[in-house]
């Protein structure tokens, strides 16, 4: 196995005295796309945010890109990229501007701005709505846009947070050709979604069950482990006990 | 030594990019917008203009001591204009008070003995207005109004005196019984606008820089702003200098309205109160984004946002003067940056303080942003507990 970018032991996060991340222990080798499942209040986002420098944590220990993440989380900041799961752009400014401002805030100088800007509203087919306000733009093309400005500074670690919720299947699918756009060019991905099909477009997957990690291997070999047709078919399977969430 | 440059130039690149963003966004806020630059001067042309509401028919008490043809011309004067009514006449000495507490009258005008006598010799007299200050604004009123007959009285008094040479004038002495006033001879108006300028500022500054923060913290985007290395510093800067410009900006039309439609005296210097005011800023917006940091919502934060201004603005000596307040309310008022500047305002504007004798209120205004700016990007965490 290559060597480890993400790195964690007993990882926790408490709220008060409710206990969100619930000491989750896994390593995400470089390349990889590290699926990152579980139902609704699962704790996914929290543990995201850990590993984002966003959170501090309670407890255990992570490394992100070889940086700690409670002592380094500015090193960890410079080397990864990260899209939110609430929208993460501005809504306000068009394609261009956000673009432009991330860029920026990432420390590009204004020609290789310029240049990665046009090369990237080209690749995406934005050029015609580069100067429109993205309140206005279809949501699977402002997903597509985040992603690739989360990309600008050429991180080599990437976390998506529920990256296609609110989606229709082929923009979806769209989607995940960019991710795999982003792993051919060496990038590790770290995502978390809630759709069963793109669970077997990860190399591994995790799955959450109240706080704790229940399940973690390749689809091939979970499906195998629960005697199960699908990921879904798991997925029902590990998270019927579940306490937390919507059900 | 070139390299350091580099790193220098590429951290303000950084800073000048989030500004561009704040710009971008500020004046595509359609909700922002009036707020920003229509209310502010409707409020200041209301706020002033309650001047001009009249107070009817003046109830004032007399003591004429002179009692001669001068000092009966000055009594028809204000009675005669319409705007006070005698209500009584006293030739005690002492009494006035009495007047005023009993609210028989709000104001009352001696006449001292000798008064003709003085102008005569000396060319020179005194004349004592005692008014019911308790309502600052209307005491702030009747002044004006007094003081326009006083000063109407000087014009006239070579053609009433024609033994006199012509350069006489009488020195109306006006003595309010809260002695909050720098400047007898003002009108309220120019008392009020200066004052009024202020709150405008404040508001400004401290409404937009408090809805900011937060209202990235609604949408979401702060997390994606705080996932990169920009650094505490780049983002405070980046989040303050905008509504600093803004604010200043509105201070430049309020001054220039100030002068052209108000005719409110400038004795003072503009960079005086600009230096302030640059200062002042920081105070106001460093708590904005203060409160900006510990709230979740741009309504919580609007909340807190006016409860401090409401404490400012009444604790500030605009409407009621600071002597006229309990004694543990004048203590509180010291520790108010609204007070302090529009102190220093109408000290620089109407009685043409310079930076010496500002100097306190100055000094205190400093340690304040200090204190906040401090306490703002102490706040400001981009990795959350
Ligand atoms: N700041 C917070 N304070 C208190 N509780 C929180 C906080 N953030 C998250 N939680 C709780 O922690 C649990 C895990 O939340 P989290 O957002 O990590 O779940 P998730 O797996 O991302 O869910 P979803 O699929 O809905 O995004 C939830 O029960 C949530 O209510
Ligand atoms: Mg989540």
């Amino acid at each position: 196995m290559a060597e480890a970018v993400i790195q964690t032991e007993k990882l926790t996060r408490k709220f008060g005295s409710f206990t969100a991340v619930d000491e989750i222990s896994f390593s995400v080798a470089s390349g990889e796309i590290f699926g990152f499942l579980g139902a609704n209040g699962a704790g996914k986002t929290t543990a995201m945010k850990m590993l984002t420098g966003l959170l501090a944590p309670t407890s255990g220990e992570a490394t992100v890109a070889g940086f700690d993440v409670y002592r380094e989380t500015e090193s960890i900041r410079r080397n990864i990229g990260y899209m939110s799961q609430r929208f993460s752009l501005y809504d306000d400014l068009t394609p261009r501007e956000n673009i432009r401002f991330f860029g920026g805030i990432y420390g590009l100088g204004s020609s290789e701005l310029r240049e990665k800007g046009e090369r990237l509203l080209d690749s995406l087919d934005l050029q015609e709505s580069a100067d429109t306000r993205l309140a206005a733009l279809p949501l699977g093309w402002k997903q597509k846009l985040a992603f690739s400005v989360a990309l600008l500074h050429e991180p080599k670690l990437i976390f998506l947070d529920e990256p296609t919720g609110g989606v229709d299947p082929v923009t979806r699918r769209r989607f995940w050709d960019m991710i795999y756009d982003a792993t051919d060019r060496g990038v590790t991905v770290f995502v978390t979604t809630h759709y069963m099909d793109e669970a077997e477009y990860c190399d591994r997957v995790s799955i959450m069950v109240d706080g704790r990690i229940a399940a973690l291997d390749t689809p091939a070999m979970l499906k195998k482990q629960f005697a199960a047709e699908t990921m879904n078919e798991v997925f029902i399977q590990l998270a019927r006990p579940a306490k937390r969430g919507e059900g | 030594m070139k390299e350091r440059i580099d790193k220098v130039r590429k951290s303000l690149t950084v800073v000048a990019h989030l500004l561009r963003k704040e710009f971008l966004q500020i004046f595509r806020n359609k909700g922002m917008l009036p707020i920003m630059f229509v209310m502010p001067f409707i409020q200041l042309i209301i706020l002033a203009n309650a001047a001009t509401f009249d107070v009817p028919e003046v109830p004032f008490h007399l003591q004429d001591f002179d009692r001669t043809a001068l000092s009966d011309r000055l009594v028809k004067r204000f009675t005669s204009t319409g705007y006070f009514k005698m209500t009584g006449e006293s030739f005690r000495q002492g009494n006035a008070i009495g007047v005023l507490t009993g609210n028989r009258a709000d104001m009352v005008l001696t006449i001292p003995k000798d008064f003709e006598q003085e102008m005569m010799t000396t060319g020179h007299a005194q004349v004592q207005l005692l008014i019911d200050a308790e309502d600052g604004f209307t005491a702030g009123v009747i002044q004006g109004y007094a003081n326009d007959i006083v000063t109407a009285f000087n014009r006239d008094l070579p053609e009433l005196l024609p033994q006199l040479a012509g350069t006489q004038i009488v020195q109306p002495v006006i003595d309010i019984q809260s002695r909050g006033w720098y400047n007898p001879e003002l009108v309220y108006i120019d008392y009020m606008v200066p004052g009024v300028l202020v709150v405008l500022v404040t508001l400004i500054g401290l409404f937009l820089s408090g809805m900011n923060v937060v209202r990235e913290k609604e949408i979401g985007t702060i997390d994606q702003i705080n996932v990169t290395p920009i650094r505490r510093w780049q983002f405070i800067t980046g989040k303050l200098l905008p509504f600093w410009i803004i604010a200043l900006g509105e201070l430049t039309v309020g001054l220039i309205i100030a002068r052209a439609i108000f005719h409110v005296p400038m004795l003072g210097h503009y960079y005086v109160i600009y230096l302030v005011a640059a200062i002042y800023l920081l105070v106001v917006l460093g708590m904005g984004l203060l409160i900006s940091t510990v709230t979740e919502s741009q309504q919580q934060a609007m909340f807190i946002a006016w409860f401090f201004i409401v404490i400012f603005v009444l604790l500030s000596g605009l409407f009621t003067p600071i002597q006229s307040m309990p004694h543990w309310a004048q203590n509180l008022t010291l520790a108010n940056p609204v007070r302090h500047f529009v102190d220093i305002m109408r000290r620089v504007m109407l009685k043409g303080s310079n930076l010496g004798d500002i100097a306190k209120p100055f000094g205190i205004l400093g340690l304040e942003a200090v204190v906040m700016l401090a306490l703002a990007v102490n706040r400001y965490r981009k990795t959350s507990e």
